[in-house]
């Protein structure tokens, strides 16, 4: 919802981060969290969106340089996508 | 429970193509644990349906609500304060509550956003089988269980019929035969007199709108 949310608002693009798989403090928070931004993503196609706006990324908390990547590599994926169409209602 | 699934977003948005200002009421039972129309599912279908009107440049103000069940007057109470002002109302409730929800607002469209689906059980998180067809007159004490209404392709109450094949029904092979099932079990109960025992046929006249009142109770004037 919070993803939805975001992009409903206007964000270009939003990911998720978590543990590694099969190394959540929650079990399968983490597998839980990727289904759902899967299907996010599936709910922004369906409207004509780009369902790559959202993604899920898993790294452990030790591993900042990555953490560091994982955002430069979304900000590329955003600005080969351009801007969100929903932005102009959120100017408003 | 009973179990529903959301229509497809492009079917919803024709629905609501004249209407400009809209309520969608969740339901907080059935619909609400097969994870298809509860406070959740509003506030996601919502989202949708803002992004989807502003991306064909036609905003519609959607506001989202959830009452604990559609399908009883003393919950729907709860939306006479919230309906004025709103062009229609859009349900994700099951049949019965979107009925009952139209009934109790004869002026306003009330349109669904989900189908109804089965009567079934929960297998896992987001799996659902179909168990029951409600039929009235309920033959799973002489079946072992076993539904030959709903299980059965045909809906036999004497089976099994010709097409059971090794254990599947004719129509394709990972469909059970409920025959075969009720059989196997029956077995296992040691109770296999009660397949020999002929079920006289269903009375399908039945099948108009029923209505049920529990002893002790009185339809209300």
């Amino acid at each position: 919802m919070h993803l939805l949310r975001a992009i409903q608002k206007g964000a270009d693009g939003a990911y998720c981060v978590g543990c590694l798989e099969g190394a959540c403090h929650y079990n399968a928070g983490n597998l839980r969290c990727r289904e759902r931004v899967e299907y996010v993503g599936m709910l922004l196609e369906e409207i004509g969106l780009e369902a790559d706006r959202v993604r899920m990324y898993n790294l452990s908390s030790g591993e900042g340089p990555t953490f560091a990547a994982y955002a430069k590599e979304m900000t590329e994926n955003i600005m080969k996508l351009g801007p969100n169409p929903l932005k102009k209602y959120s100017q408003n | 429970m009973i179990v529903a699934k959301r229509k497809p977003i492009d079917e919803i948005k024709d629905l609501l193509k004249d209407y400009k200002k809209v309520l969608n009421v969740g339901c907080g039972t059935c619909v609400a644990v097969c994870l298809t129309g509860g406070e959740k599912e509003v506030d996601v279908l919502c989202a949708e349906l803002d992004m989807a009107r502003k991306m064909d440049d036609n905003p519609v103000d959607i506001e989202g609500t959830t009452i604990e069940r559609q399908c009883d007057r003393e919950y729907l109470e709860a939306l006479d304060s919230k309906v004025e002002g709103y062009e229609a109302i859009l349900s994700m409730a099951c049949g019965a509550g979107i009925q009952f929800l139209a009934e109790r607002y004869p002026e306003i469209p009330v349109l669904p956003a989900v189908d109804t689906t089965f009567i079934g059980v929960n297998q896992g998180v987001g799996w659902y089988e179909e168990r029951c067809r409600s039929c009235s007159s309920c033959v799973l004490g002489m079946t072992g269980g076993v539904c030959p209404v709903t299980m059965c392709a045909k809906g036999l109450y004497n089976g099994p019929c010709g097409g059971t094949n090794d254990g599947s029904c004719e129509i394709k092979k990972e469909q059970p035969c409920a025959w075969y099932m009720i059989y196997e079990r029956l077995e296992k109960q040691g109770r296999l007199d009660c397949i020999i025992n002929f079920k006289p046929a269903q009375n399908w006249e039945n099948q108009v709108p029923r209505t049920l009142i529990q002893p002790g109770y009185e339809k209300p004037e």
